[in-house]
C-alpha cells in the first residue's frame, strides 16, 4: 500500500482555493426561498416590542427556527413607522423583495464599532438594524425611532437618513438607497442628496401620510425609479 | 473625508444587476446610472457583536433540530470570512439556507413534486471566530428544476449571507460545489463571468472530511476591504 495513501487531498478543480483567483466573493440573488432562512421574529421592529419582520404563512411553524431575544427596553427619542412598497419595472408589487435598514439612533450614533465618537450616547436599547419581508402585496414596515444627524465628508452635517438595503428574487445584487424624511432638518445641504440630480431627489423623500407612518416606496425600475447608490 | 477609511468597491467579479439570460432581473433592476457616492459614517458602520440580540442563538448543526435524522448525505460546509487584504473577518453573522437533498425547500412557495423532508428546514446561522472561522454541518442539497426557460435545472448550492463590518460589506451569495456540471449553465451563476464565478465553488477537503462520518466543503468568503488611503475629496 502506498504510505501517503490517507493524506491525499483531491486535486483542486475551479474552486475557491486556487490563490490566483483570490478576490470579493462575487453577490448572487435571495431567489424566492429566503423566509425561513433571513426575516427573524421581531426583525422589523427596532423598538424591540412586536414580532413584524417574517412571512409566517410562507413557513411551516414547526420549520420556523429564527427567533430572536425580545427587546430590552423602549430606546430614546421619537417612535415612528416606515412603510413602503417595492414595485417592479411595469409596476407590479414584489411580494419576494426583503428590505434591511440600518441608522444612527436618535442622538446620531451608530452602534458599531467605527462609530467612536464618545460624546454622542448610545442607547442600550438601540441597535439601529432591522430586516423585513415584503408582504404578498409588497409592502414592507418597520418600527423604529428618527435617527439623529451623523457627520458627513469634510465639516458637513448629514440630514437624519435611514440606509436601505433591497435584495430579491431577480436582483443579483443588492441595492443600497437611503430614505430622507421630506420634513427633514438639512435637507438642502445634505452632502448625498446633493450628489443626486434634483429631477430625482424626490424618491429619496419619505413622506407622511394621515395614519402617520412615513410612507417610502421603492421603485426597482420605471418612470419613477428609485435612486441608488454606487457606495 | 477627514481619515474616514473607505472600503474598496465592488470589483469586476459581481455580476450586473440586468442579466436577460435570469429573466427575473428584466423588470426588477435599474436603468438609470447608479449615484456614485464617497462612503459616509452610515456606510462605514454597522451592527457591532451583537447577533444574538437579532437573530437569536446560534444554529450551526442543520442535521439535528428534529425529531430524527435528515436524509441524504451528511456534509461539514466551513471556511474562513476575510476581506480582499486576506485579514479575518471575526465576530460577523453568517446566515445559511438551502433546500434538502432531494432539492426541495421547506418553503410553502416551493411546489416542486421532490419530498419534504419533516427531518430537515435547512437554515441557520453562526458567528465567525476570532480567525474568521465559521462551521456548518448539514446534508447535501440536491439540484431543483425552476421556470426561467424550458429544462432550466439550479446547480446545487447553499444560499450564504454576511454582514461584515460595514453597510458597505453586505454580501448575499451563494456556495456551489466542485463535482457540478450545471454550473456552467446556470444562469444565476453565469451572471459572474469567469474566472470570478470559480470563487462561489467550494473545494472538496479531506483534511476536514472525517472518517466514517462525513465529507467537508471548504468555502472561504472575501468580503470588500479598507482602501489603504481615505477617499480624496
Ligand atoms: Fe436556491
Amino acid at each position: 500500500m502506498t504510505l501517503d495513501l490517507e493524506h491525499r487531498e483531491a486535486l483542486p478543480r475551479h474552486d475557491n482555493q486556487n490563490p490566483d483567483l483570490f478576490g470579493q466573493t462575487p453577490s448572487q440573488t435571495v431567489g424566492p426561498y429566503f423566509h425561513y432562512g433571513l426575516p427573524w421574529k421581531g426583525g422589523a421592529d427596532l423598538l424591540g416590542q412586536s414580532e413584524i419582520g417574517p412571512r409566517l404563512d410562507l413557513v411551516p411553524p414547526e420549520h420556523f427556527v429564527l427567533n430572536n431575544a425580545h427587546g430590552s427596553g423602549m430606546p430614546q427619542g421619537e417612535a415612528i413607522e416606515i412603510k413602503g412598497v417595492v414595485l417592479d419595472a411595469d409596476g407590479a408589487p414584489v411580494p419576494d423583495a426583503m428590505i434591511e435598514i440600518w441608522q444612527a439612533n436618535a442622538a446620531g450614533r451608530y452602534n458599531g464599532d467605527a462609530d467612536m465618537r464618545e460624546d454622542v450616547p448610545l442607547d442600550p436599547h438601540f441597535i439601529g438594524f432591522g430586516r423585513a419581508a415584503a408582504s404578498a402585496e409588497g409592502i414592507y414596515h418597520f418600527r423604529t425611532v428618527r435617527p439623529g444627524r451623523v457627520p458627513g465628508p469634510g465639516n458637513t452635517l448629514q440630514a437624519p437618513h435611514v440606509a436601505v438595503s433591497v435584495f430579491g428574487r431577480g436582483l443579483l445584487k443588492r441595492l443600497a438607497t437611503r430614505l430622507y424624511f421630506a420634513d427633514g432638518e438639512g435637507l438642502d445641504m445634505d452632502p448625498i442628496l446633493s450628489l443626486v440630480p434634483e429631477t430625482r431627489r424626490h424618491t429619496l423623500l419619505a413622506q407622511k401620510r394621515d395614519d402617520g407612518a412615513w410612507w417610502f416606496p421603492i421603485h426597482l425600475s420605471g418612470a419613477h425609479e428609485t435612486v441608488f447608490f454606487d457606495l | 473625508m477627514n481619515g474616514l477609511l473607505q472600503f474598496a468597491r465592488e470589483d469586476r467579479g459581481f455580476p450586473p444587476s440586468l442579466f436577460p439570460d435570469y429573466r427575473a432581473t428584466v423588470a426588477r433592476s435599474p436603468r438609470e446610472a447608479l449615484v456614485h457616492m464617497p462612503q459616509t459614517l452610515t456606510e462605514v458602520t454597522g451592527p457591532g457583536p451583537v447577533w444574538d440580540k437579532l437573530m437569536g442563538p446560534a444554529i450551526h448543526d442543520l442535521t439535528t433540530q428534529h425529531k430524527g435524522a435528515p436524509l441524504g448525505q451528511r456534509i461539514i460546509v466551513f471556511g474562513r470570512v476575510l476581506d480582499e487584504n486576506a485579514r479575518p473577518v471575526p465576530n460577523t453573522i453568517v446566515e445559511v439556507w438551502q433546500a434538502n437533498a432531494a432539492g426541495r425547500y421547506i418553503h410553502r412557495k416551493d411546489d416542486w413534486d421532490a419530498p419534504i423532508d419533516p427531518n430537515f428546514t435547512g437554515a441557520g446561522h453562526v458567528i465567525s471566530d476570532a480567525e474568521g472561522n465559521y462551521r456548518f454541518i448539514s446534508i447535501r442539497p440536491g439540484a431543483y428544476p425552476w421556470g426561467n426557460h424550458k429544462n432550466a435545472w439550479r446547480p446545487a448550492h447553499i444560499h450564504f449571507s454576511l454582514l461584515g463590518p460595514a453597510f458597505a460589506t453586505r454580501l448575499v451569495t451563494q456556495m456551489y460545489f466542485p463535482d457540478d456540471p450545471l454550473i456552467d449553465i446556470d444562469p444565476i451563476a453565469n451572471a459572474v463571468p469567469l474566472p470570478y464565478r470559480d470563487r462561489m465553488v467550494s473545494q472538496l477537503d479531506m483534511a476536514t472530511t472525517t472518517p466514517n462520518w462525513a465529507l467537508a466543503y471548504r468555502f472561504d468568503i472575501v468580503l470588500r476591504g479598507k482602501n489603504q488611503t481615505p477617499f480624496e475629496e
